[in-house]
């Protein structure tokens, strides 16, 4: 039995992978002690191989025996177990976004990473999702009911968070706000891809996949298929946990 | 160590240098804590590396003490921030030349009361030393040499100029022949900007031996940098980064004195197999900008996340030292122009065009037997920022891993920092 942990800024995830195949998952909100929610996971399989991934796991590693792989290694991991021919993998968390190439054997060849930055992120939706008054899948929703949109021009949450206020306060309505919102993220998503550069599809992985609003804009300016995990958020604990499985066999 | 290392005070002294003194008495400590943090918790350093730390145990205090016996001897004491102001001129006048603070986020808020804050934190960092009078080495020189480099530096130097005098030196942004002339008038205007302080025209066996002893120096260091190559390493990069720091304000014939000392002990340990990593550690070359003291940022995530650092394409680094001058000279005008040829090598990213300089880490990558390059990039400095283009496209061409960081020195990235590294790492070892 081998564990994958994603320790994430907004979220928890873990894969419990045996026998080929995912036995149990879990998506919770990351609490002040994220590090506890893991190990309180992790005390209900004591006999799991595990391996921690995610902005927290250097933290998880102080407190319980595991391995440790970066966000990028896991991504490609577990994108190539579900879709085994991607070679590009867009990956859009709560905090970061980036862009993974691999090559035919799936081995990581180069990334990408927004910096120091909540642009183009998860929780930049989440904001301005706020600031609209809606939750986070109403916001996509909104954002599909209209084909108009008004211009964002800053991409930083702070000073796009003013902007949709002045776009509100001159009667704008909320949908076509959402809409605007949604187009500027697909626009800076689309030209970090096309910066790294991407073959004949992509594969869409992070908890932002969730919004198909934004999955659409995306394979528009693009032109090419994308492709979403059934669950997007667990890609890379599920690759944690092959990790910890490949190793082992090479072991 | 016999003794608990600790970066020295002497309130005395800084009162003098008119040193802000009741702000500047936290610096030691919080020096001798990184320090401490950064270098002294590493296994199986060179015995030899106890000179480079007692440098730094006196770098506010004894060092300080040598350079005003120099300039009270009515020397001269000139401050640089660039590999292009020739300090062989200034050590010609038996002046002392050194290259000033701007490696620290704490005078960063200093300078942000005056300059604005989107230009490159090295300037930001050095204007902020100067007006919040936290760096004696700012206190301590004559005047401040600077140049044309990059837009940041050339305008803040007006403003310097109003704390410190600063005289500027006009470095071309191409190399022609045209350029050349230039640069030629340039370094003789610096001479007698040199020479203006001690009152004394230095002679052509003034600066035959001047030239004698930086080349020297910069032998010193490619040595090292050679030794250093070897797989496994015999030393970190963090340590070489420090003694390639340190270059900068020791008295250049000792510092080359006691980097032959820790060449002679890693021939040593070479033949005898010791070394401070692995050979199967991943091998990382860093190219780019400047790392002025006490920036340890990216080699200390680096060598803290399973590699070695084995090779800085800097100007704290290889562009200092690559290159010599020709000590064939046989009059004063010659060797000016034979040291302005030598100084014409430096391939900084200012220059259009620069290729050079790729195929300059190219040789770097090969020599040093690294496994992927990691290019520096100081926050806002545009010419290196793009010139990563080309390198990145060099580099695809060859399979050579690459990645480009942007960073300050501010402590808030380093997280992600940490996963691009470690991320890189793992595409180094599969």
């Amino acid at each position: 039995m081998h564990i994958g942990i994603d320790l994430g800024s907004r979220t928890l995830k873990a894969v419990v992978w045996q026998d080929g195949a995912i036995i149990r998952h879990q998506v919770t909100e990351s609490s002040f002690d994220p590090h506890h929610q893991a190990l309180a996971f992790l005390e209900q399989h004591p006999t799991a191989r595990v391996v921690a991934t995610g902005y927290g796991r250097h933290l998880l590693q102080q407190h319980a025996e595991l391995d440790v792989i970066t966000e990028i290694k896991a991504h490609a991991l577990g994108a190539r177990q579900l879709f085994p021919n991607c070679r590009t993998i867009l990956d859009v968390g709560g905090q970061d976004s980036k862009v993974i190439l691999l090559d035919e054997r799936g081995r990581v060849t180069s990334f990408q990473m927004n910096d120091k930055c909540a642009a183009g992120t998860g929780r930049f939706l989440e904001m301005m999702a706020v600031s609209l008054g809606y939750d986070l899948e109403a916001f996509g929703r909104a954002a599909a009911e209209t084909e108009v949109g008004a211009p964002i021009n800053s991409m930083c949450a702070v000073f796009a968070e003013s902007e949709v206020v002045s776009l509100k306060n001159q009667g704008i309505p909320p949908a076509t706000i959402a809409r605007s919102v949604h187009l500027a993220v697909a626009g800076r998503l689309a030209a970090m891809v096309a910066k790294s550069g991407y073959g004949d599809h992509l594969v869409f992985s992070g908890g932002v996949a969730n919004n198909a609003t934004l999955v659409a804009l995306l394979e528009k300016e693009l032109r090419v298929p994308i492709l979403v995990p059934t669950i997007p958020s667990i890609v890379g604990a599920l690759g944690a946990a092959l990790h910890g499985s490949r190793s082992l066999i090479q072991e | 160590m016999s003794e608990a290392f600790q970066v020295k005070s002497d309130p005395e002294l800084w009162e003098k240098l008119g040193m802000d003194v009741a702000r500047f008495s936290g610096m030691p400590g919080m020096l001798t804590t990184a320090y401490t943090n950064v270098f002294l918790s590493q296994k199986n350093r060179p015995a030899a590396m106890a000179y480079f730390d007692g440098m730094v145990e006196n770098i506010h205090t004894g060092r300080i003490h040598e350079i005003m016996a120099v300039k009270e001897s009515g020397k001269p004491v000139i401050g640089t921030f660039c590999v292009y102001v020739p300090e062989e001129l200034i050590v010609a006048a038996g002046g002392v030349c050194v290259g000033l603070c701007g490696g620290a986020q704490g005078s960063i808020a200093d300078a942000e009361k005056i300059l604005p804050r989107n230009i490159c934190p090295m300037v930001k960092s050095a204007f902020g030393f100067k007006v919040g009078k936290i760096c004696p080495y700012f206190q301590a020189v004559d005047l401040v040499y600077g140049e044309t480099t990059c837009d940041a530096k050339k305008k803040t130097w007006e403003l310097l100029d109003r704390y410190v005098p600063t005289h500027v030196m006009e470095i071309p942004q191409m190399k022609r022949e045209r350029d050349k002339k230039l640069w030629v008038e340039e370094v003789k205007d610096f001479k007698v900007a040199v020479d203006k302080i001690s009152g004394t025209e230095t002679s052509f066996d003034d600066i035959a031996a001047a030239i004698k002893t930086i080349n020297a120096k910069r032998a010193s260091l490619q040595r090292l940098n050679s030794l250093r190559h070897h797989n496994p390493s015999p030393i970190s990069g963090k340590d070489m980064l420090l003694i390639e720091q340190i270059a900068f304000y020791d008295e250049p014939v000792r510092f080359a004195e006691k980097v032959h000392e820790l060449c002679d002990e890693l021939e040593k340990r070479i033949a005898d197999g010791i070394s401070v990593a692995p050979v199967s550690t991943p091998r990382i070359l860093v190219s780019g900008t400047p790392m002025a003291l006490p920036n340890w940022k990216l080699h200390n995530i680096i060598e803290t996340s399973g590699a070695v650092v084995v090779n800085e394409e800097s100007c704290i680094g290889t562009r200092y030292y690559k290159d010599l001058i020709d000590e064939g000279s046989t009059t004063v005008d010659q060797q000016l122009e034979r040291l302005t040829e030598r100084y014409m090598k430096i391939d900084c990213s200012c220059f259009t065009p620069n290729d050079e300089r790729i195929d300059q880490v190219i040789k770097e990558y090969e020599e040093s037997g690294a496994q992927g390059i990691i290019d520096y990039c100081l926050q806002f400095c545009h010419t290196y920022n793009i010139e990563a283009i080309k390198l990145s496209e060099a580099c695809k061409q060859r399979g050579i891993p690459f990645m480009a960081i942007e960073s300050d020195y501010s402590p808030d990235d380093v997280g992600q920092l940490q996963t691009r590294v470690e991320a890189f790492i793992e595409q180094i070892t599969g």
